[in-house]
Parts: C-alpha cells; structure tokens; sequence
C-alpha cells in the first residue's frame, strides 16, 4: 500500500473531524483498523498523524459531500457495495453466494439464509455486513481474500455511519427520475446569471473555492465559435462583435452562430461517432456502403433543429411511422451503421446476431448511458439488467429484414433506393435548359419553308447526303493514373462535363490528325489516361458501324451516353469490338478514353457506313399517297431537321437529352434501412450469449427492463414504442445522459465523466443537483437542441477565464469544480477544418458522398496487399470538412488521432498528446499545404510591414494580438526563415510544391516559403490546438 | 489518482528555468520520461506505467510476437502423427469429429477424407523434437524452443480469431496485448515508440487477409498506447519525414521557435499541459532521428545478414522484419508484433506451404540466435504463432494436390515459444492420432496470454482497465498461467 492513498484517506479523515460528528470512540477504532489492513506498519501511523495535523483540503473529482448533511445512500454507499460486493452478492443470480443479495433492499435488511441481518438501521454493531468487512479472521472477513480488494477506513467509517444514522436505503441515483432541484443559495448572489451558474457556485462555496473572471471578448467568441461550429471565427466576425458596444452583443453572436449550417456538420461527428459510422462495411472485403444518405439526414435533422424526442424517434424507428417518408427511412438507417462481415466461411446468423446485439449495446449506451452488454452472456454484475431482460430489448432489432449476409453489393438488405439532392438539381437545370431549346426548335420549325421537301427526298431515294462527315481528332492528356484499372473507372471531367471544351487542369485539347482504319498511336505514359473526341455531322437517319481496338482500356461515349466499355490485354488490333451507332440528323458527339498500362497506349478506330434507317427506309419506300399521318409527320420532322440553321439547335438538344439520361441514372443511390419482417422472427434467450444456443424454454417478446418505468400507455411493442419509452417525461435516463453529452462537449468532461455509464460502477456526477436541473429543463424545452446549447454557452460559468495560477490547477487539475473556464485541445477533425479555415482552403459544401483528401501513398495498399488503393480526389474535394472523409474500417483516415475508430458505439471523447500528433500536425501535406495557402493569404493584404502580417496570422490563429514578447519570437522565426530559404533556393520550390493548391505567381518565393514557415509553426503553437 | 499525485506529475515552471540551459523541449522531454520512470532522477512516486513496480519478478522485459496470419498447418509442420500415412484418403471418423463445427466452406463437403502431412518428419536437438523437413532452420534451435501442441481456441475464422489471441475477444474493440503492456510497465526508451508492427506477406500474395489497424489499437485504452506500424513502403512511420524543402537544421530552429512561444502561454494560463506538449515536440524530433537509422539495416555486417538469408535487405520481407525486431529489441522497444500473411492454404497447400517456410523458416530461426549470441533471448520472450490451426482432412480434391489443402482447424494447434524464461527444448500437450482432438494438457488463448503476462512481472488478474463499468482485463474473466513451460 503506498504512502499516497493513505494521505488521501486522512484528508477525508480531517474533513469528519473538522464537522465534529464522530471523533471517538470509534475513531480508535478505525485507527486500529489502517493498523489491521496495514499489517501493522509503523510508518504509516505516522503519516497517519502528519496528515491530521497539516489539514488539507478535500479530494475532487469524485463528490465527497461528508459532513452536516448524514451519509447520502446513492453518493457515497451503494457505489461501496458495488465495487466491493455486487459482484457475488448483486444482480446476477448464477454468480450469487450464500443467496444473498446486497443490492436491493429486501436484501439488506431482511435476516439472511443463515439467521442473521446484514444491516441493521442504527445497530452498526449488530450489523452483520459491517461485521464481516471489519473482521480479523481472514476466513469471515468480506471481500474475501481471492478478491484482492479490501475497504478502507473511511469507506469502513461511512458504512457505519450510515448504519447509525438509520440506514436509509435509496435506489440508485440515475435509476429514479430526476425532479428538478430547487436552486441553493450563494454566496455571491451577483454573479450567477441564471441556474446553471447557482449549481456551480453552491459547490465551489461549499468547497470553499471562487469562480474565474470573465474570459476576455476574443477568447470567449473563439470558444463559442469552435463549440457551436467547429470552425474558427473570422477575423470580419470577431472584429464585428469586440466593436458591438451593446451589452447583448455576445448572445447576438451565440443566435447567430446557432443559426449557421456549420452547426449541423459540427454536432454530427459526435453523433457519427456514436453511431459507429463508417464507408466500409469492416472485416474481410470491407466492401463499400452506402450510407452518407444518413450523415446527410443528421446534419439536416440538427440545422433544421428537429426536437430530440423527434430525432430519436426517426433514428430508431423512421421506417416504423406512418406513411413513412423517404428522409425518415433514411433516418432509420442509424442502427444500419453496425459492420458487417462478409468473410468467407462466414455462418450468416452468428453475424446477424452480432448486429442485433451491437444494436441493444448502442441503444443502451447512447440513450441509457447503460452498460448491457454485460447482460449478453449472465444477468448484469452490478446494474438491474437480467440476461432475459437483455434478451427482450434484443426482441426490439430481432426482427429486422435481414439475412446477416452482405447481398446488396456493400450494402444487406433491406435497403431503398433514395435521391440524391445534389443530383436532382442538376437534372431540374437541365431540363429547364432543354425545355428552352425545344421552344426554340419548335418555333423555328413552324416558321421553316418546306417548299423543298420533295426534292430532299428525290436525293435521298437516290442515295445521296447520306455519308455521315467525320471531323478531326482532338486530343486530351496524357494523365497519369496509379493503374489501368483505376484510370478507366476514374473520371477526370470530360465525361462528367459533357463539354469537350473544357480541358482537364493544365491540360488542354490539341488537334491530331489521326487516321481511321490505322492502328493510332496516342502520346500515352505509362498508367495514363489520354481522351480522344471528335464530331460526327448526319444529314439523314443512318446506322454506322463503327470498329474499335484498344492499348489498353477504352470507353466510348456517344452525345454522354457510355456506348462500350472494355479493358484488353494486347495492342490495339483491327476488329477488337464493333459497334453499331443509330444517328439522327445533326452533330454528335464521340468521346473516347484510352487507358494505358506500360509502354505505348492507342486505339483503333473505323467506321462503315449501314445505310439508312429501317425505320426511314420504311417511310421513303412508301409512296407518299400511303403513308400514314404519322410517317408523314416524321418526315416532314426528318426535313426539319436536315435544314442547316435547326441542326445546331438539335445539337444542343440532343448533348442535353444525353447529360439528362446520365444525369438520371445518378440521381438514386442505394442506402440500408431498417424494415421489418413480414413473418415475425422469434426471439430466445441466447445461453452465453450464443447464436446457436437459444433457451427454448420460453419465447420472449420485446419488453423494457423492470427497473425502469413501464412502456407508456398505448406504445406498440415494438421500435417505435421504444423509441416513446425512451423519451418518456418519467424516463430517468434518457435526458439526463443527452444534456451530459452536451456538456461534456462544451467543458471538456461530463458532469457524470463516465458519458458512457450511469450504472453504479460509473462515476457518480459532480454536480447532481445541476443534472437534474438541466435533464428536466431539456424536457421542459421540449428537447430543443439549439436552446439547450444557448443556454449553456450563456451562463457566466462558460464564460470563465480557463487561464489559472498553478496553485488552481493543483487544487483541480481537471476542473471538476468548475471554477474556471474550460481549456482542452481541439478534437482532431476540427483541428484540420481549422487549418482548412484559416488557410481560405475550406469548401463550404454541405452533404453528399465522402471525400477522399489527401493520405500518405500506399496508405491502403499496405494493410490490404496492394488489393485497394486509396487515390486522393483532387479539387474541391480535397479540402470538404473532415466529417465528409471517406471512413475506411479496416484503416482509418490516418491523419485522425484520438477519434473513435468507429467499429463500435463510442460517445467520450479522448484526448491524449503524443509525438505521433506532433508528427501529424508538422509534417502532413494537409497542414503544410495549408500554412503555405495562409502565408499566402496574409502576404496578398494590403498591409506595409511584415511585423503587422504576423500580428492578423496571428489573429487568425488565436484570436488575439500577440505581446511583445511573442512579437518577437514571431519576428526571429521569420528571420530564421528567411535566412534558410535566401540560401537554399531548391528547398524553396519543394516546400512550395506541397499539395495542389496553386502558389500565387506574383508573390516572392523566397518571401512565400519563409512565411509558409511561420504558419507552420503558428498552426502548431499550444494555444491554436487548444480551445482556451 | 489524487490531485496531489497528479500535480507531482506535471513539469513546474519553475524547473523548466533551472534546467533551461539545454533548451526548453529537452528539459519538457526529461521531465516527461521522469514520469514513465525512465531517468535515475525520478522518485518511486513516478510510476512507469500504470503498475509501477510489476506484480512479479519479470523474467522477460519484452516480447516479439510472430504472429502467422492464416494459420499454417500443424499437421503439417509440428504435430507428428505417422499413423496418418497408411489412411490416406480415409475418412476422418465420427468417433474422432464428435460432431464439430465446420466453416461454411467444409460443411457441406460430401468426404472429410484424411490427408497426411506433405512432408516427412525427423528428430533433432538433445531434445528429440520431431520437425517437419519444411523447418530445417527451426530444427537448428529446437533445444532453445518449446512447443506446444496444445493450444486452442473459441474462433474459427481469421479475424476473430487473430483478434482473440491479440485482445481476449474476438469482436474488435478491446486492446491489444502491446497497448496493455505499454499501459501497464510504460516506456523503456526515449526515441522509439512503446509497441512496435510490422506486417510482410507471402511471396505470392495469396490470401486475401487484411492486416486491420484493430489488431495493434489500443480500445478503450488511451491511444498513446497503440501500436505504431512500421511500413514497407514510403515512410517507415507515418509522417516521420518532415516537409520537402526542410533540413532537419532548420527544422530544429522552428522547433525552439515553437516551445518559446508555447513556453511564454504557459507562463499566462499556467496550464500543465501545454508543457506536455513541448515535451512531446521533442520527442517527435528525435523520433524522426532515430526511426531511419534503425530502419536502415546496411549498417549491420554481413556475416548477421547472412544469418537471416538473402530476402533480408527488401524492406518489407518477413527477414527484413525479423531483423528489425532484434534491432528494435535492442533500443528497448517493449512489444514488437511481426505479422505474416499467406498461410490460408485452403487450395494450394502442397505448392504454398513450401514457399512459405523456405521465407519464414530461416529468419524467425535467425532472430532466436541473433538474439541469443548477444545475451537478449534471456529477457526477451519469442512467440511463434498463428490464430488457429488447420484440419487433418482435405479440402477439395483429395487426388488433385494442385487444387487441395486444409480448412481451419481451432480444436487444436502448435505455437513455439523461446527466452524470457520459457523452458527450451520441450514439448508441451498433446493430441489424439489424428491432430484432430487435445488428449493433454490443453493451453487455451487465455492461458497463454496469461503465462506470457506472468513472465512479464504481471499478474493478468491485476492488470485491469475500468471501462464501461467494468474492469477489463486482457484475458476477459479466464486464463490459468501455465507454470510447466516456465524454466
């Protein structure tokens, strides 16, 4: 036993001394007692006296709320008998000795199996608990001595003085439902700006401790933008608000920022996290999916600040409402998110019972803070929660349409088919567009001359004007790919854009004079992509036959619409594949990508003229007298369309109908629901926690546990019930563990810190009364989100200054007290919007598919045998918010620390400081990029000196001015800057060729490299990772 | 930990300015290593690692753990049964199957015909160990090794089951055995990371088993606890190199820029933390010193390169890796993790499983007497394993040798272990004649990481982590140390 624990276990001593209640007689005996436990060393008696006579003041962290008010049950005793004694004499029947249960009442108080009575009210001395865990012989004494935990003194002393206070017995204090507390009094009754601030300083006084000063303007507005947006203010935003005189000046901000998109993107990681949401399924294959149709929902669901209850009633059962929506099917995606194993071997029903137990297990911890997953296999050690009960909360997800197999490409079943929004406005322009040119077309018809229509016909019939005319060859690349395969499935622009004259980057069209019917020889490297286009002109209906070889993998496009698609082993030969192309009147596009794998890369390409069209064939062999009024009507079309002026006109028409119909096929995309099973799946026990070992004794139906309130009234058995129960007034988990989520993400720890576990073995809150009062304020607000958090960042306790004298952080290393104002590191996703910010890099888009930025090369290629890629995306994808990056399973984005690796449920935080970070954050292209783009940005103001650009980098980075100390430091490094690239001139350009964003020409290289210097460090100083 | 205790552990203010002669992230560096115990000047208050002292007296200091991804064939190599040869083609009886699960690819397979091992079996060593011919390498240190034919285990497909034997559970989420040492005895060195990877593969790219980062996370554990992969490709470490453009001169000087700067909020907001991260810029610097000159294995001489064979200078091959690990043993690394994929021999075991001993017998062998010739295997504990074994019965086509191997086997399977206090030169359990059933002293996963905790000082039951309400523990609520195979 070390000399420290016993120093702690004096302080509390000091603290009954100092209250007087108990000094003797009973203190000898405690006294003997460290003497018994300690065996007798002498060393620690006296450390024993050095503690009472050099008082000091109580432990924090945990409630120690000894003294005047008696023994609390909930705080301070059943956390005793739950650590040292539920785990044979607790919840769980198999593992229950001597049939005694100490965990509930009846057990406590009622004469056991062998005569006597564990606790006595008033009696500690004939209290046989207290008897057993004071005992001298080894044999009686409880814990027993396999157990290798013993009490210590003040936990012997609390139990008795429980006992002698008349052993008032309460359930467990998240288990009964909160009433919401009346406000204490205060020392300082100024100060608090509502009740929130009346909790905190009730605790500080009671610990007689003070409150911070107000943070400064900048710091405060800092904090509140990184809390509520995850993003930096700017420096328009920070400057508008320190010059708004008006004392509402910081809660116009607060409304405004909550009215922000950000704040949906920012809310949604925790969320994400939560909901162990990733792009791939995990395990073997880790196939793709397709869920960001869900993230897209959540973060809708939080700007549009859709009430709590209502949110998790669609999370858990949106396919379950009436007359469902798409969006609250896609909401109910969220117990989709569970990985999936696909690996070969695998039995289908031992993976789909794993799911339905990941869902009971997230459930549980995300709207509970309750640990069942214990339950699986026995009854909960030390919470109410029998394995039948875990069973009947696994009836809820037992019935979902699914077969535990992957049998929807990455998706399983049951899935839906849902818009894409982005999508769907495209295709709404494009139409608009086409609707434009076919008004144009149709006038112009009805004003066109048709005198000619006969003699256009005679040529026909005698075979004229209907040679199609075949314009050159243009050419565009080479581009590099990181193989064949991913150069041809890749999409570099030009069959997206469908406009042949947009170029690709620094690559524009050239023409070639490239021949048909010869193998072409294209200016290919190795892995590259090179596109060819050219444009075919019709004057009439025909069918072409056109031949096409490749080196070594081509797709054809006719007017956008993909026509082949093949990858080939050998040269570009004659005769590799033929196809037939139908062309209507008027100019078509051809657009042809090669991909080529090593050596020379080309094609072959041929066409042959068919003939007309059946269809026309038809028309013209039918004297004019017999053809019918809609023959007619064609051919008078067909010449319509053969007068010069209107072709261009169809051109446009037809380029549109093609980017339509591609369009069209983009605008769904599957996405995993929940659904139900027609035929209700029955649900058993599972005997430890076995897929193949159902009890069949009794069939089990979806029922809530014991402990907690009864489904309300009326409530289906089933998700949707649930989802009802759970948001129930009386519910006593459900706010309580949502408002400490939110406050762990505002202060940094949890007002209970274990977010995950309310249970007896989590730690039992630091401001109970301040919970309660927060839990019934969220139902009160009719679990409004946005006015929670108003409420919150409002308060003078969020508004501390979180700077401290050492003496403070001694006192409270983690500020459980609260006495001043929250300071953590930022979490690594903000950490790179941050930088993304501040550099002017970020794209603001909202929702869609995941992104890939930029990782280190081979990063996937590593772990999976060359077999999956990662290929970063280029453009405005490289620098989304990081909530949008592709999330890989079986490897992680590797520039994310600390985060929930998402294969689980995960809803607490991390935050550890390590050379790896340090590493990251120095050397990752997506931070070195970014302090050359912000060297960029601050050498393009309008300002004369280098000191005052340093001063708004700064700014931009803390919000603050620096002192003039740190002025200095920043001008030396500067210095040193300069000095190293005036006389390196080569590292110039290699630092300055790190990422894709371009360097501005016209700024001074060397002037450019040494500040991207700076930023690197500035984006590195303590104070920009940290939020103050 | 009380605040007291807690603010023991944090650099002061006022000992950065005595020390600050050596530069400000070196005195945060110092003081951080003080508190992982691993300077002369730090005070028994200073754990290293959570335990502090260990439970027992360690008979290893670290360990290196080749671990086989695919499960090679124990009927094979290691489990000797010469009774197999004259049933050949035989069907496995019910009497010795009793009825167990098979994968999905088994299962419905109308004949579990029996299938010898491929390759003849000799004696060697003092000890008489019988070895396949395929390891004429192992068979050189068997008296330095024990075997145990024992072991088995609960999964029967590839990453539970590596997943079981890394963290005591088959679902990931939990640590790894390197996170639990890291978090139960701390750093040994100052430069290096605290648990170290390496993943090679087969000369054929066979299998389609992926190296998932879970099976080196730290779960619920602090992430500072996780493995640090060291790749085969670009940088050893991620991140290590710093920016094109930046010597290493220059990058030092914005370094110090940087711990002033930091240095000077300290003195404002007095938070400890920020400390911390001086300390930690430091020793990322060092780490980007230290991490390529290890990596770098020309400097060896060639009579140690020789030793591990010629695949040793491709960086990424198995021997590469095996001679890394003694590199990095000798730095002080505490867990080192080698894993080779390949070994999945469901279909081609008669041409694979050759290749892949004649790439991995040689080097695993070589890292025993490397280790040894310079007195390490005492402290150090090898462990050659994989997740589960494989059947005695074909699978495929029983004639057709090009297309046949065997399905996966966890009833029972061979590990080797040597140093750190493990008893050489023995054989421990044993199986019916078929290699299908344990017939003595059965070693569970558990078991086994149990008795490798005790040979580390630990005490498996002692060595917990309170997460979820629930004190986890590497072997979950199991795990016997098995006392027999300590010398």
């Amino acid at each position: 036993m070390s000399g420290y624990i016993l120093t702690n276990r004096i302080k509390k001593d000091r603290v009954i001394v100092s209250h007087g209640t108990a000094w003797s007689p009973w203190w000898c005996w405690a006294l003997c007692q460290v003497r018994a436990l300690c065996q007798g060393n002498g060393l620690l008696v006296t450390a024993l006296i050095f503690g009472m006579t050099f008082g000091m003041t109580s432990t924090l962290g945990v409630v120690t709320c000894s003294g005047q008010d008696g023994v609390d049950f909930a705080r301070e005793i059943r956390p005793i008998l739950s650590n040292y004694c539920f785990e044979c004499h607790g919840p769980d029947r198999a593992a229950r000795q001597a049939d005694l249960r100490l965990d509930v009442s009846a057990g406590l108080f009622a004469e056991a199996e062998s005569g006597v009575i564990p606790v006595v009210p008033g009696q500690p001395d004939q209290s046989e608990l207290l008897l057993r865990v004071t005992s001298d012989d080894i044999d009686q004494r409880m814990p027993p001595a396999e157990a290798g935990r013993v009490l210590d003194v003040d936990q012997v002393l609390l139990l008795r003085r429980w006992i002698q206070q008349g052993a008032i017995w309460q359930q467990h204090w998240s288990w009964k439902s909160p009433v919401r507390p009346q406000l204490p009094t205060v020392s300082d009754s100024d100060w608090p700006a509502g009740a929130i601030d009346c909790f905190v300083l009730a605790r500080l006084d009671g610990e007689k401790q003070i409150h911070s000063p107000p943070a400064v303007m900048e710091t405060l507005i800092r904090r509140v933008t990184y809390d509520l947006t995850g993003l930096p203010p700017s420096l328009n935003q920070l400057d508008r608000v320190l010059q708004d005189p008006s004392p509402d000046a910081y809660t116009k901000e607060v409304d405004r920022l909550l009215a922000t998109p950000r704040v949906g993107e920012h809310l949604a990681w925790a969320w994400l996290d939560a909901a162990r949401y990733g792009d791939t399924n995990g395990y073997q294959g880790d196939l793709t999916r397709t869920m960001w149709p869900w993230r897209e929902w959540v973060i809708d669901a939080i700007n549009a600040n859709l009430p709590f209850d209502q949110f998790t009633t669609e999370q858990l059962a949106g396919d379950l409402l009436e007359n469902a929506t798409v969006d609250q099917q896609i909401a109910s995606g969220f117990h989709r998110n569970v990985p999936l194993n696909g690996e070969g071997g695998r039995i289908a029903e031992e993976s789909r019972v794993e799911y339905v137990v990941d869902r009971v297990e997230t459930t549980a911890t995300v709207w509970m803070g309750l640990t069942a997953g214990c339950a699986r296999c026995h009854d909960h050690k030390y919470d109410s929660l029998t394995q039948r009960e875990f069973y009947q909360l696994f009836a809820y997800f037992n019935n979902i349409d699914e077969s535990g197999n992957v049998d929807s490409g990455g998706n399983a079943k049951p899935v839906m088919k849902v818009p894409v929004k982005e999508k769907m406005y495209q295709v709404q322009t494009v139409q608009r567009q086409l609707e434009k040119q076919e008004a144009k077309l149709a006038d112009l018809s009805a004003n066109t001359d048709s005198q000619d229509a006969q003699q256009w016909e005679q040529q026909l019939l005698a075979g004229q004007q209907m040679e199609p005319l075949w314009g050159g060859w243009k050419f565009l690349g080479p581009i590099l790919a990181d193989s064949v395969g991913h150069g041809h499935n890749k999409q570099y622009g030009p069959e997206t854009v469908g406009d042949a004259s947009l170029g690709y980057r620094d690559r524009i069209w050239e023409d070639k004079y490239w021949p048909d019917g010869k193998a072409v020889v294209m200016p290919l490297v190795p892995s590259s992509v090179g596109y060819a286009y050219r444009q075919v002109r019709v004057s009439i209906p025909t069918s072409v036959e056109v031949t096409v070889g490749a080196d070594n993998a081509v797709r054809l496009w006719v007017n956008g619409i993909e026509v082949l698609e093949k990858i080939t082993s050998g040269g570009a030969n004659t005769e590799q594949e033929k196809i037939t192309l139908e062309l209507q009147i008027g100019v078509h596009d051809v657009l042809m990508k090669i991909s080529n794998r090593a050596g020379t890369g080309g094609f072959y390409f041929e066409t042959t003229l068919q003939g007309l069209l059946p269809e026309i064939k038809k028309i013209l062999s039918t004297p004019k007298v017999q053809r019918t009024e809609d023959q007619e009507q064609r051919f008078t079309e067909l010449y319509w369309q053969s007068v010069p002026e209107l072709q261009d006109l169809t051109y446009q028409i037809r380029r549109l109908q093609g980017r339509l119909q591609q369009l069209q096929k983009e605008t769904h995309v599957e996405t995993m629901v929940m659904r139900e099973r027609v035929e209700p799946r029955e649900t058993y026990l599972l005997v430890r926690g076995r897929y193949d070992h159902l009890d069949k004794s009794e069939k089990l139906s979806p029922e809530v546990p014991a402990t907690l309130p009864a489904i309300p009234e009326g409530a289906a058995k089933n998700r949707l019930g649930l989802a009802r129960w759970l948001m129930a007034k009386e519910h006593p988990l459900t706010a309580r563990v949502a408002v400490n989520r939110y406050w762990q993400a505002l202060f940094g720890t949890g007002l209970v810190a274990t977010s995950e576990d309310f249970g007896s073995r989590g730690e039992q809150p630091s401001h109970p009364d301040l919970l309660d009062w927060l839990a019934t304020e969220y139902v009160r607000l009719h679990w409004d989100r946005k006015a929670l958090l108003r409420k919150l960042v409002t308060t003078r306790t969020y508004g501390q200054d979180s700077g401290a004298t050492s003496e403070s952080f001694k006192l409270d290393p983690k500020n459980r007290l609260l006495g001043r104002g929250p300071r953590f590191r930022l979490p690594v996703q903000v950490l790179r919007d941050q930088a993304l910010a501040m550099s002017g890099l970020l794209v603001e888009t909202i929702g869609g598919p995941s992104v890939k930025p930029y990782q280190p090369k081979g990063i996937w290629a590593e772990f999976s045998f060359g077999k999956i890629q990662y290929t970063n995306d280029s453009g405005p994808n490289l620098f989304r918010r990081t909530l949008y990056t592709f999330w890989r399973r079986s490897a992680g984005p590797a520039n994310i620390f600390d985060n929930s690796d998402r294969q689980v449920c995960s809803v607490r935080p991390r935050r550890t400081n390590t050379p790896l970070q340090a590493l990251v954050l120095l050397n990752d292209k997506t931070y070195v990029e970014a302090a050359r783009m912000l060297a960029q940005r601050i050498l393009n103001l309008e300002v004369e000196t280098s000191k005052e650009r340093l001063v708004i980098a700064f700014r931009i980075a803390t919000a603050r001015r620096p002192t003039t100390t740190e002025q200095a430091a920043l001008d030396r490094c500067l210095e040193r800057s300069r000095g190293y690239f005036q006389e390196h001139p080569a590292a110039v350009e290699q630092l300055l060729a790190v990422g894709q964003a371009r360097s501005d020409i016209r700024l001074d290289r060397v002037e450019l490299a040494s500040y991207a210097s700076v930023m690197n460090v500035i984006l590195n100083l303590d104070e920009t990772v940290t939020r103050e | 930990m009380g605040p007291e205790a807690e603010f023991r552990q944090l650099v002061t203010r006022r000992e950065l300015l005595g020390r600050a002669s050596q530069g400000i992230g070196a005195v945060a560096l110092a003081s951080l290593l003080a508190q992982d115990g691993m300077t002369a000047s730090s005070g028994h208050d200073s754990p290293p690692g959570i335990l502090g002292v260990p439970h027992g007296v360690p008979r290893a200091k670290r360990v290196i753990y080749i671990l086989h991804n695919g499960a090679p064939s124990q009927v094979d190599l290691f489990d000797h049964k010469p009774g197999l040869k004259k049933m050949r083609g035989e069907p496995l009886p019910e009497s010795v199957r009793q009825g167990q699960r098979l994968t999905t690819m088994t299962a419905n397979q109308k004949q579990l015909a029996l299938l010898p091992a491929i390759a003849p079996f000799r004696q060697h060593g003092d000890c008489g160990m019988w070895l396949s011919d395929f390891l004429p390498h192992t068979a050189s240190i068997a008296d330095d090794i024990c075997l145990v034919k024992s072991m088995h285990t609960e999964a029967i497909n590839h990453a539970p089951g590596i997943t079981f034997f890394l963290t005591g559970a088959q679902q990931p989420g939990r640590p790894s055995f390197g996170a639990w040492l890291s978090y139960g005895l701390g750093s040994a060195n100052d430069e290096l990371p605290t648990y170290c990877v390496m993943t090679s593969l087969d000369r054929e790219a066979s299998c389609g088993q992926i190296f998932y980062d879970w099976y080196w996370g730290s779960g619920f554990l602090p992430s500072r606890h996780q493995g640090v992969k060291f790749r085969s490709n670009g940088d050893p470490v991620l991140y290590i190199s710093d920016p094109p453009g930046m010597s290493r001169k220059f990058r030092r000087g914005l370094l110090d820029d940087l711990a002033r700067l930091n240095e000077l909020r300290h003195d404002t907001v007095g938070d400890p933390e920020i400390t911390t991260r001086i300390g930690q810029y430091e020793m990322a610097y060092k780490m980007q010193a230290s991490v390529p000159q290890l990596t770098d294995v020309n400097t060896e001489p060639q009579h140690i390169l020789d030793l591990y064979g010629s695949d040793v200078t491709r960086r990424g091959s198995f021997a590469y890796n095996c001679l890394l690990a003694r590199r990095l043993a000798e730095k002080g690394v505490r867990f080192i993790q080698l894993m080779h994929a390949g070994w999945d021999q469901h279909s081609n075991l008669p041409t694979q499983l050759k290749i892949q001993c004649q790439d991995t017998d040689q080097p695993a062998a070589a890292l025993v007497k490397d280790l040894k010739q310079r007195g390490l295997l005492d402290d150090t504990l090898v462990i050659w394993g994989a997740e589960f074994g494989r059947t005695v019965f074909c699978q495929g086509d029983m004639d057709n040798a090009k297309v046949h191997g065997r399905d996966h086997h966890p009833r029972n399977f061979c590990i080797w272990m040597t140093g750190g206090g493990i008893r050489g030169g023995m054989v421990y359990g044993d199986t019916d004649d078929f290699s299908y059933n344990i017939i003595q002293q059965p070693v569970h996963v558990h078991d086994w990481q149990a008795t490798a905790l005790h040979l580390l000082g630990i005490d498996h039951e002692r060595l917990t982590f309170r997460f979820q309400g629930r004190d986890f523990r590497l072997t979950d609520v199991h795990g016997q140390v098995v006392s027999d195979l300590i010398a």
